[in-house]
């Protein structure tokens, strides 16, 4: 029998998922003489199916498996060294029929290359997948002809803006101070996304590698890697990283015998979603309040206690090395002529794929939801994808022909954002969600500001009572007049991209705000004040089954009677309609 | 009635005169404490030198931070996007009934368990999700609840 290797997919989802217990089962297998290359890897992307386990090692070809239960683990293992193709759910394979294969047909790996892939945790496995090759050419290179190949890649940043990141990174090398710093923004404060998180915790020494070259490019000595304390598997796997990189060499001082000195720290977020905003973060760094200043002076004049720093995302750090290998004319054969590259998107609700992609820029949001997303996960139909998170907007179904370039999706009204990418379908309500995240942008305003503090919540004050039925028709002016001011009013981009997700509902949903407004009805059956539960006479069995669970007893009705709900009681809260067995609860 | 606070010691001579590090020492002071009281932080600002002012501003801030004693477990519950429009409100009603919550507590009575939101726990493909202590959850239901607080000895 050939050796096999055992691939666990052990990132954060996975272990939620229970891929910890499918692993020490192999565990315990191997140690009982089990002849198998058992690896540990992280995030592989699809994300719906964890916990996942790659077999590969034999003619069969390379199978991956998808919701592994423990008890399964070993029987799939022994059929696959047996040359049998294990009975599971087979979701990947090279040489057989895989559900999911199509699904990774329309992506390009450039940031995620590794990423389920490799054991994160060794350098080794790093290094073997050209690992730090990329270091090596560019302590040949000049600094200036570093920065200037980011620039001519056409490389943009990742973190929301899209702005050109050699450009960026040529004013930070020009600007003057003897001590710079460089930052990666890991504070991933979207809520709804996880392209960062994955990053980090599967290939944690691409974004390492990529800043060392940075620092070396501007010409900086120490850097930062702002972190969200959420990510506790993503802190670990950097703090493992830059341990193992300070050993070989790669950190620390006379890098590779270059003279280059550059060292590495890691700063935990403490919580404050306005602390991803750069100049704020670099509050946060020094230890104050994350209050967002007045630019300029930008980061690349002052920055860092005063220094000269160039902050740059996670996904932005994650494409220097490849950029750096392969050449930026390489890199810009992919995407679009202004959004060369890729984007990694974290897709999640109502998605049939949940997980982590990675497309080329200009691919048609259609293909994405269809194709790489495998469609909606529920015979609901599509209604709209949230993008760019409480900065962002819902772009509906009749501009899914747009495609994903940072002009094409600004023109919607929604952003590029981060990559979060959430999807509704007609379960969802545009009032309520614009409400969400006005609920959260007014609690994550640093206060600063009187219209991003106030407005927002005047704003959230307005769409909460549109949800409760006591909405006006002016108030969707009072709403409109509201975001021109949050947006002129305010000093960083929380505030001034704060009430997007109003305009961008507003724009595409408008008739769902009149329907709140006017009749009073929620469509998507979401705002519990507009409900109504009414008990279908014809259906009613008189089974008791609803009046024992309701709360506040307002169901009437003997045994074997129909039974009803008195109106003027009733909290809406919805226990009796999941009671019902016999369909006879109607809500509206 | 000067509490005492030498167990704090160790963790200011390790910052002492040191530039950015009010953040991760009062993480340090709550780990050891399990929050910052006032009087911790008024401790904190006269042994290191720094204003109390700075240091509750600073703790009032950042969400991480409470100022108020918490309970045995910690339970997050993620009120993130996807996680909101897969009913995360609905896990959030399960978990304040099974545990007992009136109005506006976020801990039970008994000190065993405090309730808190966040705003994502990046694992929102299993949306909706909940951490206790350092454990996730995912794809809940309401009915799912109570079978995960009896893991952490709740008597419910
Ligand atoms: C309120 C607010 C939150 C932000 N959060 C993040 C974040 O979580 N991650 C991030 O990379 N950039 C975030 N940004 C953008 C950063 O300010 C900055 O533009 C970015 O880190 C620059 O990196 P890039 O050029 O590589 O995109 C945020 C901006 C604002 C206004
Ligand atoms: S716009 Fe809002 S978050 Fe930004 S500085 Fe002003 S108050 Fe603070
Ligand atoms: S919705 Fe709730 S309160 Fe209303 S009748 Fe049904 S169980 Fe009772
Ligand atoms: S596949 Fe598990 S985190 Fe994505
Ligand atoms: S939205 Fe809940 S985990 Fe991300």
């Amino acid at each position: 029998m050939s050796r096999i290797t055992v691939k666990v997919g052990l990132a954060s989802c996975g272990v939620a998922a229970g891929a910890m217990e499918v692993y020490h089962v192999l565990e315990q297998y191997q140690k009982h003489g089990a002849d198998l290359n058992l690896v540990q890897t992280a995030c592989i992307g699809m994300c719906f199916e964890e916990p996942i386990v790659e077999l590969s090692g034999m003619d069969l070809g390379t199978i991956s498996l998808g919701k592994v239960e423990a008890g399964q683990i070993i029987d799939f293992v022994e059929s696959y060294q047996n040359g049998r193709i294990p009975s599971g759910n087979i979701i990947l394979a090279d040489k057989q029929e895989g559900k999911h294969n199509e699904l990774l047909a329309g992506q390009y790996r450039i940031v995620l290359r590794n990423c389920g892939v490799i054991d994160p945790k060794s350098i080794a496995d790093y290094e073997a997948h050209f690992g730090y090759t990329a270091l090596r050419k560019a302590l040949t290179m000049k600094p200036e002809s570093i920065v200037e190949e980011v620039k001519s890649s056409g490389l943009r940043g990742r973190g929301g803006a899209g702005f050109s990141t050699g450009l960026k990174w040529s004013l930070a090398a020009k600007a003057k101070g003897s001590k710079k710093y460089v930052v990666c923004n890991a504070d991933e404060g979207d809520p709804g996304a996880f392209m960062d998180r994955s990053t980090l915790e599967g290939d944690p020494h691409n974004v390492i590698e990529g800043m060392i070259i940075g620092a070396y490019a501007m010409g900086a000595d120490e850097g930062y890697i702002y972190c969200r304390a959420e990510y506790p598997m993503a802190i670990h796997h950097l703090k493992t990283a830059i341990e193992a990189a300070e050993a070989k060499g790669y950190l620390g001082k006379n890098i590779l015998g270059s003279g280059f000195n550059f060292d590495l720290h890691i700063k935990e977020g403490a919580g404050a979603f306005v602390c991803g905003e750069e100049t704020a973060l670099m509050q946060s760094i020094e230890g104050k309040r994350g209050m967002p200043t007045i630019r300029p002076p930008y980061p690349a004049a002052s920055g860092l206690w005063g220094c000269p720093t160039n902050i740059n995302n996670v996904e932005t750090w994650a494409n220097i090395t490849w950029i750096i290998n392969k050449g930026a004319a390489e890199f810009r054969k992919i995407g679009t002529e202004k959004s060369p590259g890729t984007k990694v998107f974290a897709l999640a609700g109502k998605i049939a794929g949940s997980g982590l992609i990675e497309v080329p820029m200009g691919i048609p949001l259609r293909d994405i939801i269809y194709k790489v997303g495998g469609g909606m996960k529920t015979d609901k139909p599509f209604k709209a994808v949230q993008m760019g998170g409480p900065s962002g907007g819902c772009i509906p179904a009749s501009m899914l022909d747009t495609i994903v370039d940072y002009d094409s999706i600004n023109a919607t009204g929604a952003i590029m954002g981060s990559g979060g990418m959430v999807v509704m379908d007609s379960g969802t309500c545009m009032v309520d969600v614009a409400r969400f995240f006005l609920n959260f942008t007014q609690n994550e305003s640093c206060g600063k500001c009187t219209f991003c503090r106030i407005g927002t919540r005047r704003m959230l004050e307005i769409l909460t009572r549109i949800t409760e039925g006591k909405g006006a028709l002016e108030d969707i002016q009072h709403l409109e007049e509201l975001a021109t001011n949050i947006i002129n009013g305010s000093l960083c981009g929380l505030g001034q991209t704060a009430p997007n997700p109003v305009l961008t509902t507003l724009r595409y949903f408008r008739d769902e705000y009149l329907a709140h407004i006017e009749a009073k009805h929620c469509p998507a059956g979401v705002c519990t004040s507009l409900l109504h539960y009414e008990i279908i006479a014809d259906k009613c069995i008189g089974c008791t089954a609803c009046s024992r669970k309701c709360p506040v007893t307002c169901i009437s009705g003997a045994v074997k009677q129909v039974h009803m709900i008195d109106q003027n009681l009733c909290i809406k809260c919805g226990a009796c309609y999941k009671a019902c067995k016999f369909e006879a609860i109607r809500k509206g | 009635m000067e509490q005492d606070f030498s167990m704090l010691d160790a963790i200011i001579s390790k910052y002492r005169n040191r530039s950015g590090i009010l953040i991760p020492l009062l993480q340090d002071v709550q780990h050891t404490l399990g929050y910052l009281s006032k009087e911790a932080m008024r401790y904190v600002s006269v042994q290191m030198g720094i204003p109390a002012a700075d240091i509750y501003g600073v703790a009032t801030f950042y969400s991480m931070f409470k100022l108020k004693p918490q309970g045995k477990h910690i339970i997050r519950v993620c009120k993130g996007t996807a996680c909101h429009v897969s009913d995360a409100d609905g896990i959030k009603e399960a978990l304040r009934s099974e545990l007992g919550l009136q109005g506006d507590e976020d801990t039970t009575s008994d000190m065993m368990f405090t309730l808190m939101e966040v705003a994502c726990l990046g694992c929102c493909s299993l949306a909706p999700v909940i951490m206790v202590d350092d454990t996730t959850y995912g794809k809940l239901n309401p009915e799912s609840i109570k079978a995960i607080l009896e893991r952490y000895g709740e008597e419910a």
